[in-house]
């Protein structure tokens, strides 16, 4: 176990690596990152000094080794709109943005998880069919027009939770209603499929035949194994969440990481998109590290590899 | 699987069609069966069509304004009489024709983006499991790196950088949409490089690149077709999502997702603005995800997509 876990390190590490390498690449994209910094008005010896002032005359992979040096110490220049440091305006939106994917995560498992195994459990029946379908338009509706539509209704219509901006936890609601939904969608579908799997499976004929009936087969023998892909998903959908959060946090104007890259991109202020990208990759890679780790502990025959 | 399984050349009464177009006939067959999938068929078709005959069945241009007339409600009438269905928009442009002629970007930028990945994704996915080895190991860490990235804001990221137009647009989601595909063919490769069939074509001294074109390829490509029509609700979802974001295909011309982004503004006063386009979006996704469910239920059950 102690090999496969220091494998697993190894190859985030490895990955991590590999994002800073394209998130240094955005930049050089079109040849010419000074041409992309500046402002479009600027002269010829604008863009001569400042090439001369960054860097951008070096070697490619020395330039990098500079860039991936900074990044590893949260160092990657200055916003040019803000003249602070990029990394530090994404750290102070990140605890915005983890809330509203930790609510929506939340708020997902909490439907999803019940709604997948009563599914499962009583299948064809009136239950699973409703979930089935809602799970289905969950999966195929766009986040930012669920958004919009929860706005018309309850902010426009109704005055019942405000549309924009954080603050209490009025303001959480909507947005994280509409970040989770297809979260809500996939782990639902996951959990139905993966609980019928197991019921099938001999040793719940067994525990049946054994005289164990009705929900403790549920919940002590199927939940059990019907567990690891539902965490494994998690860990997952969580990059599913972090992104769409660039969405959802631009439509409730929510003052998080999503929102500062959007507007970071439209002010091109590359520094601050590079820091934000990085950092929710990151984030991600961290959080399926720990996923995989908590896998060990659930699945006895990962240990033994 | 279907394909090279059967033998060619088996006696047959009725010898003209080939074993291979049988058991393509067959899967039809099967699939037409499933009404959810025949319905998802439909409306795919519906809005090929519709994508197709834009010009002639928008009933007005749908980028010509009429500033006197904005901001109408659905069904009201000009002074010449002429009905605007859906209303019109803050330009006074006709809503029913710029939904009709939002569903061609849409379509393009789906149909070319999955082409683009699908095929990166199935060399990917042939050379790490057919080979092995050091060509696996390579390429599964590049496919962590590129799931690290929330697929959203990397887009934004590098249109940013690089400019928004159709073709960018296609590209960036194209080339970075190739992971899902790599992983189910390279699967699939892994267990039809031990069977029977296989095996016997290198014993008899076949090389490699005909092994894999004539004997592997053919068997993959059921696995392929399911996860690319599936893939193509998401990226017509992303392309949305970009116009939203303004990062899409540029204004004139109507997007779904750029006309989502006008109806974000005048929620308040005109909510048929944001509803229209959001429900073609959603019918068209909802239309190819059923088609894509029914298709892996007929073809591979057991793929998890």
């Amino acid at each position: 176990m102690k090999v496969y876990l220091a494998r697993r390190l190894a190859q985030s590490v490895l990955v991590l690596f590999g994002v800073s390498f394209v998130v240094f690449a955005i930049l050089h994209l079109t040849g010419d990152p000074a041409a992309v910094l500046l402002p479009p008005d600027a002269t010829v010896e604008d863009l001569q000094k400042f090439r001369q002032a960054m860097g951008f005359n070096d070697p490619f992979l020395v330039q990098y080794g500079r860039f991936l040096a900074g990044a590893l110490q949260g160092d990657f220049g200055l916003s040019v709109r803000h003249g602070e440091p990029a990394f530090g305006l994404v750290i102070e939106r990140m605890p915005a943005t983890l809330q509203l994917a930790g609510a929506a995560l939340l708020i997902a498992l909490a439907l999803a998880i019940p709604a997948g195994i009563v599914s499962a459990v009583r299948r064809n029946s009136l239950i699973d069919y409703v979930s089935t379908v809602v799970a289905l338009l969950g999966q195929s509706m766009p986040t930012f027009w669920l958004g919009i539509m929860l706005i018309l209704l309850f902010s426009v219509q109704f005055n019942i939770f405000p549309s924009s901006g954080r603050g209490s936890l009025d303001h959480l609601v909507l947005p994280a209603v509409t970040l989770g939904l297809f979260t809500t969608a996939r782990i639902t579908r996951l959990t139905r499929s993966g609980m019928l799997e197991v019921l099938n499976q001999d040793y719940i004929r067994t525990a049946r035949s054994k005289g164990v009936s009705g929900p403790p087969v549920v919940w002590k023998h199927a939940l059990k194994n019907a567990a690891i892909p539902i965490v494994t998903i998690v860990g997952i959908e969580l990059g599913t969440l972090l992104g769409g959060s660039v969405i959802t946090e631009t439509i409730f104007a929510w003052p998080g990481v999503g929102r500062l890259s959007v507007q970071a991109i439209y002010n091109r202020d590359y520094p601050v998109v590079q820091a934000a990208v990085f950092t929710l990759a990151s984030t991600f890679i961290v959080v399926n590290l720990l996923v995989d780790f908590m896998y060990t502990y659930l699945d006895p025959r990962i240990r033994l590899r | 699987m279907s394909g090279a399984a059967a033998p060619a050349g088996t006696l047959t009464l009725r010898g003209e069609r080939s074993p291979a177009v049988r058991e393509w006939l067959a899967l039809v067959r099967r699939l037409v069966r499933r009404r959810t999938a025949l319905f998802g068929l439909a409306v795919m078709l519906l809005t090929v069509v519709v994508a197709a005959a834009a010009p002639v069945l928008a009933p007005f241009d749908p980028i010509e304004q009429n500033i006197g007339d904005r901001l109408k409600p659905p069904l009201w009438s000009d002074e010449a009489g002429r009905r605007h269905v859906l209303g019109t928009d803050h330009l006074g442009r006709d809503l029913v024709a710029r939904v009709i002629h939002g569903a061609r970007p849409a379509l393009l930028v789906g149909v070319a983006a999955v082409l683009i990945s699908g095929i990166l994704g199935m060399l990917a996915g042939l050379v790490a499991g057919y080979f092995g080895g050091y060509a696996d190991d390579v390429l599964m860490r590049l496919a962590d790196i590129q799931l690290a990235f929330p697929f959203i804001l990397l887009a934004i990221a590098v249109i940013g950088v690089l400019g928004p137009s159709l073709p960018t647009i296609i590209v960036v989601i194209g080339v970075s949409s190739w992971v899902v595909y790599a992983r189910v063919v390279r699967g699939s490769v892994l267990s039809l490089r031990e069977r029977e069939f296989v095996q016997a074509a290198l014993a008899l001294g076949g090389r490699d690149g005909r092994v894999i074109f004539r004997h592997v390829l053919p068997n993959v490509f059921t696995p392929w077709l399911v996860v690319a029509t599936l893939d193509m609700a998401r990226v017509i979802v992303i392309e949305s999502a970009l116009s939203f974001l303004g990062l899409g295909v540029q204004p004139p011309t109507p997007t779904w997702g750029g006309m989502l982004a006008d109806g974000r503004v005048y929620i308040s006063t005109a909510w048929w603005l944001a509803t229209f386009p959001g429900l073609a979006i959603l019918v068209t996704v909802l239309g190819i995800n059923l088609f894509g469910d029914g298709l892996r239920d007929t073809l591979d059950p057991r793929l998890t997509v």
